[in-house]
């Protein structure tokens, strides 16, 4: 595939499908603000995966919605991470946590990407990250220094969640491309910058960090191997789109 | 010969002035043209229309619009309402373009913007300049209501994207505030 479909189809496809499982959290919050905090997020993804997709549209593939709506698990490009279900909000903030620390330093890179449109995008797209990076700071600081239960809750959630989060990083065959072509730093610079800035954020708190790069990522995602979790989102999510993929809405 | 030439050429004005607006005039037009969700504020003190150019054949006129934020619903209202604007004074055609080509910073709000913003209660963000917007600094804002700086930010989202809930420990109440981006 051509390094920047290989680049945009992962970033794109990792957006909409957080957007969609972040948005499983309207109506069901623990708190007020927390309902309101992912469900914003929802909208911040869906709005950056709309812009990534129309970078795709742009270079001759589909319509937004076409992409979005019609393909099937195997089509997909994102990590497994971001398809999991919602479960305990303790694996979804931990989730948030890892992730959007990552989508920070993957968009502050790519604002200085040799491939302008996606330059420009990035330039946006960075400074509306800095609030889910800020937002799950607070709430890995607050839970990770509270009482006995939300520790090992916290903790329990982020053993499970690292080797998905390592799936982030996994390459594709167009990796050397796409760094030497100056589109991206790749995922090895990438995966290294973010370690530190967890590890920053954990350390102020009481939970243990485990030798993460000793860990087996769960990989797979990028070439189109999924959980048994993702088919069934994307039925749903595409569940009215399918019945009439002509309406004018 | 003469009077002939001096008609064709009263005739290109006509046509010319029925047509060709200067940018200012259009500008003064889309001061009228408000944000959807927030009324005191047009979309030229908003900061988002970046470019507006005028076909000196045809009389289109191009509007380029950014949004403030990637996912905000509004733009689809923002683009019916600058297109409205324009068509109902006489522009000959419209097409109004979303684009990130200039991403939109909030230091693109104009003096009058901010003061609009305050005017609706909402907490004006921070200018920003060109130093490196880092967590710790969007914590900050003024209390729209006592204009204290005693605040705390309570939660980085609100009832939109653009907004963040902080609460004022001088008046005790919980405002607004549009957030630096």
């Amino acid at each position: 595939m051509d390094p920047k479909l290989d680049l945009l189809y992962r970033l794109a496809d990792d957006q909409l499908i957080l957007g969609h499982r972040n948005s499983e959290w309207n109506g069901l919050g623990p708190i007020l603000e927390e309902d309101i905090a992912f469900s914003s997020m929802a909208q911040d993804k869906l709005g950056h995966s709309l812009a990534l997709y129309t970078l795709l549209h742009e270079l001759g593939e589909a319509e937004p919605d076409t992409v979005a709506f019609t393909r099937n698990a195997p089509q997909f490009h994102c990590c497994q991470l971001v398809e999991l279900p919602i479960g305990e909000y303790d694996f979804s903030l931990t989730r948030h946590f890892l992730f959007d620390h990552a989508e920070l330093l993957r968009f502050e890179a790519l604002a200085t990407s040799s491939y302008e449109p996606l330059a420009q995008v990035a330039r946006k797209l960075r400074g509306e990250l800095k609030y889910h990076a800020l937002h799950a700071n607070t709430w890995m600081k607050r839970l990770g220094t509270a009482t006995e239960e939300a520790i090992e809750r916290m903790q329990n959630a982020l053993n499970f969640t690292l080797p998905y989060a390592l799936g982030i990083f996994e390459k594709t065959e167009a990796e050397a491309e796409i760094i030497s072509s100056g589109l991206f730093i790749g995922e090895d610079e990438l995966r290294s910058r973010w370690l530190e800035s967890i590890t920053k954020v954990l350390s102020q708190t009481a939970l243990e960090v485990p030798d993460i790069l000793a860990l087996t990522p769960v990989a797979g995602g990028r070439y189109g191997q999924h959980t048994e979790h993702l088919q069934p989102l994307l039925d749903e999510m595409a569940e009215v789109f399918r019945l009439d993929p002509t309406a004018d809405w | 010969m003469a009077v002939s030439l001096t008609y064709k050429i009263i005739m290109q004005n006509h046509a010319n002035s029925h047509q060709l607006v200067a940018k200012s005039q259009i500008m003064d037009w889309l001061q009228a043209v408000k944000d959807p969700e927030i009324p005191t504020i047009s979309l030229i003190d908003l900061g988002v229309v970046r470019r507006v150019e005028q076909d000196e054949h045809t009389g289109k006129v191009t509007v380029e619009l950014t949004p403030t934020f990637a996912g905000c619903p509004a733009m689809d209202y923002m683009k019916r309402d600058v297109e409205r604007t324009l068509l109902a004074h006489g522009v000959p055609a419209v097409e109004v373009n979303i684009s990130m080509r200039e991403a939109w910073t909030s230091d693109m709000l104009t003096e009058a913007g901010r003061q609009a913003l305050r005017q609706h209660k909402l907490s004006p963000p921070p200018v920003l300049g060109n130093q490196v917007l880092d967590l710790d600094f969007l914590e900050y804002a003024e209390c729209p209501n006592c204009n204290g700086n005693n605040t705390e930010l309570r939660t980085p989202f609100g009832a939109t994207l653009c907004r963040a809930v902080h609460y004022c420990h001088d008046c005790r109440q919980l405002f607004e505030q549009f957030k630096p981006v």
